[in-house]
């Protein structure tokens, strides 16, 4: 069991794939193509999706056909909750450095709310979501070793609680 | 669920497959998942060679693993899980089917992508009333109307209740005589009288006592009686059994609110998003539900640090606006008794000025109801401001008023009514009723019921038509300030559903006095659903404020529980209490209609009236309401019980972190010793993304990646 994908959906995928591919870029494309393919050119993290599924030197985000079979399998229906709870962390970990510290909250609340600076939350707001000492807060809710990180194993207890994680975190091509 | 726990529910389906996972990762808390991803992230391009070699040994060694099982597995095993397969399927194929039949399944599709789930629970609900009215008429049609109809036009011989010349019995026609103008048609069409009086529309015309089939006889009073109180129990039943599911949402959602910034961030977007607008319209819907949240922090930490001073400010300033919230509803109360008594005066007097003002006699109380309930709502979104709530309990507590004075204006009403219906010249009334005026109080009634029903759909429609398609060209073609002021239509999702929850509290008290009410109700609400739906569309915008679905379908339900509650007390109060009409009606040779039970429960064999006569009893009641109280309290026994487990668990959790800490810590030094003891060991930092194989806190950079193994053995991982 190397996927989650069916015969059917791997075809799929690779028929998706092919066409986006112009003549030349054969094996090695850009994180374009997935923009394309996904057609979730609003989606907010598929900068750090491509990142985190390719597995190319350069660090450019760029993905081979298994890498994006890979993606698919991950986004799939039948993935089970670890394996979706293992790769948001890992999207989600904007400085790739194993926990989601304040900075990574900071992005990933930026990335949520929207680019402008009008959509954004002010800095207060943002300290107040992030950390307010007394009462609820993100990392008051998850972070259990208080350690002001929050790593995987307290990211996939929240996760576990979370009734919509599963039906969110899904693509369907 | 732990992930642990899915991660083995995983490994039980893939056992049967033979995955690889049959060596050492069984024992470790990691699933075939991260074995495969020890597997694609270690496959650099020098190891790609070394991995396909090493899959296909495994994967050999497990199609014989495979083989040897199948043969083992019995036959019946097999049957057996193919059987619950095949149920299993049935079931789903079952419930798509289901849910393709119902109404408008395409129309709510299509409302509920332009603007989210929570106007979409409206229309839900608005289908689910056009269902229950159906049913409702369904019932009285068939167990009152067609028996009657089946005898006058097929087989079947009616006794008609006996005219015993008293002067109770004696019931005017109202037909119109002679020379009838046209509008006047219109005016008895519009309120319920002339040509309408003595039709099935109302109660008076179902005279008949008793239907004799070729084999069987046929009580009509009390089939009557007994549909009553069958409708009230079944929508009783519908809604709760609808509520339930919201119900427990809910108690799970807002017990402290759990986790609630975290789901939001986590899992609030929606990687199936596919169109830019979606996309925007989710983005603010997040920007706006979390900025409410963070001013509803911070309403609660300033009400916690309130000083007592400013606390008694508060309290008196409440006071105070609650005493002038309850003058308001004392006024518009008296307004409508006022309403009601001098419309029903005018009627009875029969002085005709004018179609028109005639008209407007007879819809007085409506129109005094629909002010009301058009300016309180107002009122009380103004008041409120100044009592210093937080947002969210201000929007319920306006609501609960909104609720209350609709709701008790109906009450109002019908205290009027009451009141002039049992007022007789000469105490006590000689037929239990005010026979003069109301030689059939019952139709009376069903005429008041028809006449607001009738009204309230008037307003609706008209509301929509010169109200709300101005608004939006106003707002589209003028430029002015009063324009931008204005703005564009909202859908205020709590006033249209106390709107349809009052119609429908009208349709239950008067189904019982008009039993051609609810057919008039399920016409009436399919047509708002496309008013509703076209004003929708063309004139609102999305809201700014996202209503939470989950509540809201408990709301609206809460709220029609309120107003069935609301509608038995009349009924009840009528069928045992006031006397019934002598000159018209089924009930003509009983006393109250309640009357019809005893009286048939008499007729039965002895065995069943001991029975029915010990189940009514005081003794049988009181041990039933003991018995419930116990059940109640077992219960909520057993939810303080799993509470406290919760929070048990939560603690632990905590404290395994703290261990995990301590833990690494002592690591840590027994590898400082060891590298002091022996220096140029391989304690290369490795790539970081290995630390998530370990899911230690990466806090410590020292050793962590002591606990992940060598690269050798990376892919048995």
């Amino acid at each position: 069991e190397l996927t989650f994908l069916t015969k059917q959906e791997i075809l799929l995928a690779h028929k998706r794939f092919t066409e986006l591919l112009s003549k030349e870029e054969r094996e090695l494309p850009n994180t374009r193509l997935i923009e394309a393919v996904l057609t979730v050119t609003s989606n907010p993290f598929r900068k750090r999706i491509c990142h985190v599924f390719s597995t190319s030197e350069e660090n450019d985000g760029s993905l081979t056909f298994e890498d994006f079979l890979d993606l698919l399998s991950a986004f799939s229906d039948s993935a089970t909750l670890e394996i979706k709870s293992h790769y948001a962390f890992r999207i989600f970990d904007f400085d790739d450095d194993g926990t989601l510290d304040c900075g990574d909250l900071e992005k990933l609340v930026n990335c949520l709310t929207g680019e402008t600076d009008e959509t954004r939350l002010t800095e207060a707001e943002m300290g107040q979501l992030i950390n307010n000492v007394s009462s609820l807060c993100i990392l008051e809710e998850s972070d259990i070793d208080k350690d002001g990180t929050v790593n995987l194993s307290e990211f996939q207890h929240v996760i576990s609680r979370s009734p919509d994680f599963v039906s969110s975190f899904k693509i369907v091509l | 669920q732990l992930p642990s726990y899915q991660s083995l529910l995983y490994r039980r389906k893939t056992s049967t497959g033979g995955s690889k996972q049959r060596g050492s990762s069984r024992s470790r808390l990691s699933s075939s998942g991260s074995w495969k991803l020890g597997l694609s992230t270690i496959s650099k391009p020098e190891e790609k060679q070394k991995s396909p070699l090493e899959q296909r040994p495994i994967r050999e060694r497990a199609n014989t693993r495979r083989l040897a099982e199948a043969q083992e597995l019995k036959s019946w095993r097999q049957m057996r899980q193919s059987i619950h397969r095949y149920l299993r399927r049935l079931r789903e194929d079952g419930q798509e089917s289901l849910s393709s039949i119902k109404l408008w399944r395409g129309d709510i599709h299509l409302i509920e992508g332009m603007f989210g789930a929570g106007i979409l629970s409206y229309f839900s609900f608005l289908r689910f009333l056009v269902m229950l009215n159906l049913i409702i008429f369904l019932f009285m049609f068939s167990f009152v109307m067609l028996p009657i109809v089946i005898a006058s036009h097929a087989l079947g011989n009616i006794t008609y209740n006996q005219n015993d010349g008293n002067v109770c019995s004696v019931y005017p026609s109202s037909a119109r005589h002679g020379l009838v103008i046209f509008h006047e048609h219109i005016a008895d069409l519009l309120s319920g009288g002339g040509f309408l009086e003595q039709t099935y529309l109302f109660y008076g015309y179902y005279k008949a006592h008793k239907i004799h089939f070729p084999n069987i006889t046929y009580n009509l009073p009390l089939a009557y009686l007994m549909v009553t109180i069958a409708y009230l129990f079944l929508s009783l039943v519908w809604i709760v059994k609808r509520s339930a599911t919201g119900f427990k949402h809910n108690l799970v959602q807002d017990e402290d609110r759990f986790q609630s910034f975290c789901n939001k961030i986590f899992t609030g977007w929606d990687f199936c998003i596919t169109n830019e607008n979606a996309a925007k319209l989710k983005r603010s819907s997040l920007l706006y539900e979390l900025r409410t949240d963070l001013e509803e922090e911070r309403i609660k930490q300033k009400i916690a640090d309130r000083t007592r001073k400013e606390k008694c400010r508060i309290y008196i300033i409440r006071l105070i606006l609650n005493l002038f919230v309850i003058s308001v509803l004392a006024g518009c109360f008296y307004s409508i008794y006022v309403a009601t008594t001098f419309s029903q005066e005018a009627q009875m007097n029969n002085v005709k000025v004018n179609f028109i003002v005639d008209l407007i006699y007879e819809y007085l109380p409506s129109i005094v109801i629909t002010m009301a309930n058009f300016i309180t709502p107002l009122l009380f979104s103004v008041i409120i401001n100044f009592e210093d709530y937080s947002p969210a309990f201000e929007i319920r507590f306006t609501l609960i008023r909104c609720v209350f004075m609709r709701l008790t204006s109906i009450g109002v009403l019908l205290f009027s009514l009451w009141s002039q219906i049992t007022k007789c010249e000469e105490e006590p009334c000689v037929c239990g009723y005010n026979h003069s005026l109301y030689s059939c109080w019952e139709t009376r009634v069903g005429q008041e019921m028809y006449k607001l029903t009738i009204f309230d759909f008037i307003i609706i429609a008209a509301v929509t038509i010169f109200v709300e398609f101005p608004r939006k060209l106003i707002v589209k073609h003028c430029d002015c300030r009063l324009a931008h002021w204005w703005g564009q239509q909202e859908f205020a999702i709590p006033q249209n559903v106390l709107e349809i929850v009052y119609g429908q509290t009208i349709c239950w008290i008067g189904t019982f006095y008009s039993p051609l009410l609810p057919a008039i109700c399920t016409i009436k609400y399919f047509f708002i659903f496309y008013i509703k739906k076209v004003s929708l569309i063309n004139n609102c915008r999305p809201a700014t404020r996202p209503f939470r679905a989950s509540s809201s379908n408990f709301f609206f339900l809460g709220v029609l529980l309120i107003g069935l509650a609301l509608a038995c007390v009349p009924v009840a109060v009528s069928v045992a209490q006031i006397n019934c009409s002598q000159a018209c009606g089924p009930f003509v040779n009983y006393t109250t209609s309640w009357e019809v039970l005893p009286t048939t429960v008499s007729q039965l064999p002895h065995g069943v009236q001991t029975l029915l006569y010990a189940l009514s009893s005081e003794a049988f009641a009181v041990s039933f309401f003991v018995v419930t109280c116990l059940a109640m309290f077992y219960v909520i026994a057993l939810a303080g019980a799993h509470k406290k487990v919760i929070n048990q668990l939560r603690e632990q959790l905590a404290m395994e972190g703290r261990d995990k800490r301590f833990l690494i810590q002592k690591l840590c030094q027994a590898q400082k010793i060891s590298v002091v003891r022996s220096p140029g060991s391989n304690s290369q930092p490795r790539r970081s993304s290995s630390s998530y194989h370990t899911s230690f806190s990466n806090n410590f950079n020292e050793s962590v990646f002591l606990a992940h193994s060598p690269p050798d053995s990376a892919t048995h991982v």
